[in-house]
């Protein structure tokens, strides 16, 4: 059986010799993904509490961070590094469309609706 | 004639059947969309609870106050460690799947059944964990009352720190009931346990000491949870008081909304229940394993295909993980 691996992680960056080598260091990436999100939740620096798009920018970084290690669980673990390209576009693209749009709508109308219990009346009618 | 040959043969290339254009088989590629829509399901209940939070954003519990518990650590707060060490277990877990589809691919059947074996361990360690991180939810620590309106009351002392009722409530031992059973009253009416003090004690505690306060679910300008003053305390619990809330069940949430509770058991039972699956399905390969069956299929593809479905259920809690415990 021949299973032709891509060793290559972080755009080329990091090249692994072997597929044992490179799922130890998707391991290492993702612990340290992992303690930076601990870390920062039990000292939540002041810094980072500003507000960014309407959501603290220390919950953005914990989304993004999590983007992060999603991507390299699909991408090492689940192999889809080595999919073919047809294959990895249709799992991940259609997801992501899905859930983008699902939490645009719920958030939306989660906001709308804690809007509507604070003031009182409509705001926006759509 | 030659040409017609010709192209016959390029026809039956690429229609005749037994090609693969995703170069992938059935069985993995059929996982691949369970997994998209198990996705999409996951999606949402987290989206479902990104609306409730968003709803209830000046009130929501904040997760750092709600699971600071660790096994063997009785009294300290240690927020977020035990679910960190969690989400370790379960990528570590990760791992020595992906390791045992490594060494499938090289036919190593002693390897594959030790990285197996050592999976399932992993996710049995997890799920222990989870069904003691529900176990210490639903006991519950400090109590609290629950007002007319559904808004729950803690109790703190004037430098902020949380007091349970156990320690200031005082208990009038005259006025005890007795729960309510099926065998000494009506038969067909059932009644829960009964919380330890009445909203009267916790009152009467209240009056008596002069340092605690009552906080409320408003969360303030500094991203904290509003402290009353003194007369503002007593008042709330005097006139709106109503129930002794501890620890969480479906309808009532010492920690605040109900809602959080309803979410945290049924997204983090929904994943817990995967894990599971995931954990049976584990063993029945790991036995397949050892009974060689894929040694003689000459092919190991089975454990990749449970593989996939472990890795899917990782992914899931990295993102309960960021939603739950993190942001």
């Amino acid at each position: 059986m021949a299973h032709a691996h891509n060793l290559a992680i972080l755009r080329g960056l990091i090249k692994f010799k072997s597929n044992t080598q490179k799922i130890w260091g998707v391991l290492i990436l993702l612990s340290i993904v992992t303690a930076v999100e601990v870390i920062l939740g039990i000292y939540k620096p002041d810094s980072l509490m500003a507000h960014v798009l309407g959501m603290k920018l220390l919950n953005w970084i914990f989304i993004i961070l999590t983007i992060v290690k999603a991507y390299y669980i699909t991408w090492d673990f689940m192999h889809m590094r080595d999919e073919t390209k047809s294959l990895r576009r249709m799992v991940v693209w259609t997801a992501i469309f899905l859930i983008l749009y699902l939490i645009f709508i719920l958030l939306q109308e989660g906001g709308y609706v804690f809007d509507v219990y604070k003031d009182g009346f409509i705001k926006r009618d759509f | 004639m030659s040409t017609t040959v010709v192209n016959a043969e390029a026809e039956g290339k690429t229609w005749g059947g037994g090609n693969q254009p995703l170069k992938a088989s059935y069985g993995k590629m059929m996982m691949w969309f369970f997994i998209v829509s198990d996705a999409l399901t996951f999606s949402g209940f987290l989206a479902a609870y990104g609306f409730s939070r968003f709803k209830f954003i000046d009130s929501w519990p904040i997760a750092d106050e709600v699971f600071t518990h660790v096994p063997f650590l009785h009294g300290q707060e240690l927020p977020m460690i035990y679910v960190a060490f969690m989400t370790f277990i379960l990528i570590m877990s990760s791992v020595t799947m992906v390791l045992a589809v490594d060494a499938g691919h090289h036919l190593n059947k002693a390897k594959v059944t030790l990285y197996m074996f050592l999976t399932i361990i992993g996710g049995l360690i997890f799920v222990g964990s989870q069904a003691w991180e529900w176990a210490t939810f639903i006991k519950g620590d400090y109590g609290a009352i629950q007002t007319k309106g559904g808004n729950i009351l803690q109790f703190v002392d004037t430098n902020g720190h949380r007091v349970a009722l156990r320690d200031f409530a005082i208990a009038d031992t005259h006025d005890e009931r007795t729960a309510h059973t099926r065998d000494n009253g009506l038969w067909f009416v059932s009644e829960g346990s009964l919380p330890s003090y009445t909203v009267d004690e916790v009152y009467a505690g209240l009056e008596a000491n002069e340092n605690i306060l009552v906080r409320t679910q408003i969360i303030n300008d500094e991203g904290e949870k509003t402290v009353l003053s003194r007369e503002e305390s007593l008042k709330q619990i005097k006139e709106n008081g109503t129930l002794v809330v501890e620890g969480a069940n479906l309808h009532v949430n010492e920690y605040g909304s109900p809602l959080f509770a309803d979410f945290f058991f049924f997204i983090t039972g929904f994943h817990g229940f995967h894990v599971f699956s995931g954990v049976v399905i584990n063993i029945i390969i790991f036995f397949n394993v050892i009974l060689g069956t894929y040694e003689r299929r000459k092919s190991y593809e089975m454990v990749e295909k449970v593989g996939l479905y472990w890795h899917f259920v990782d992914l899931v809690w990295v993102f309960v993980f960021t939603f739950f415990y993190l942001v």
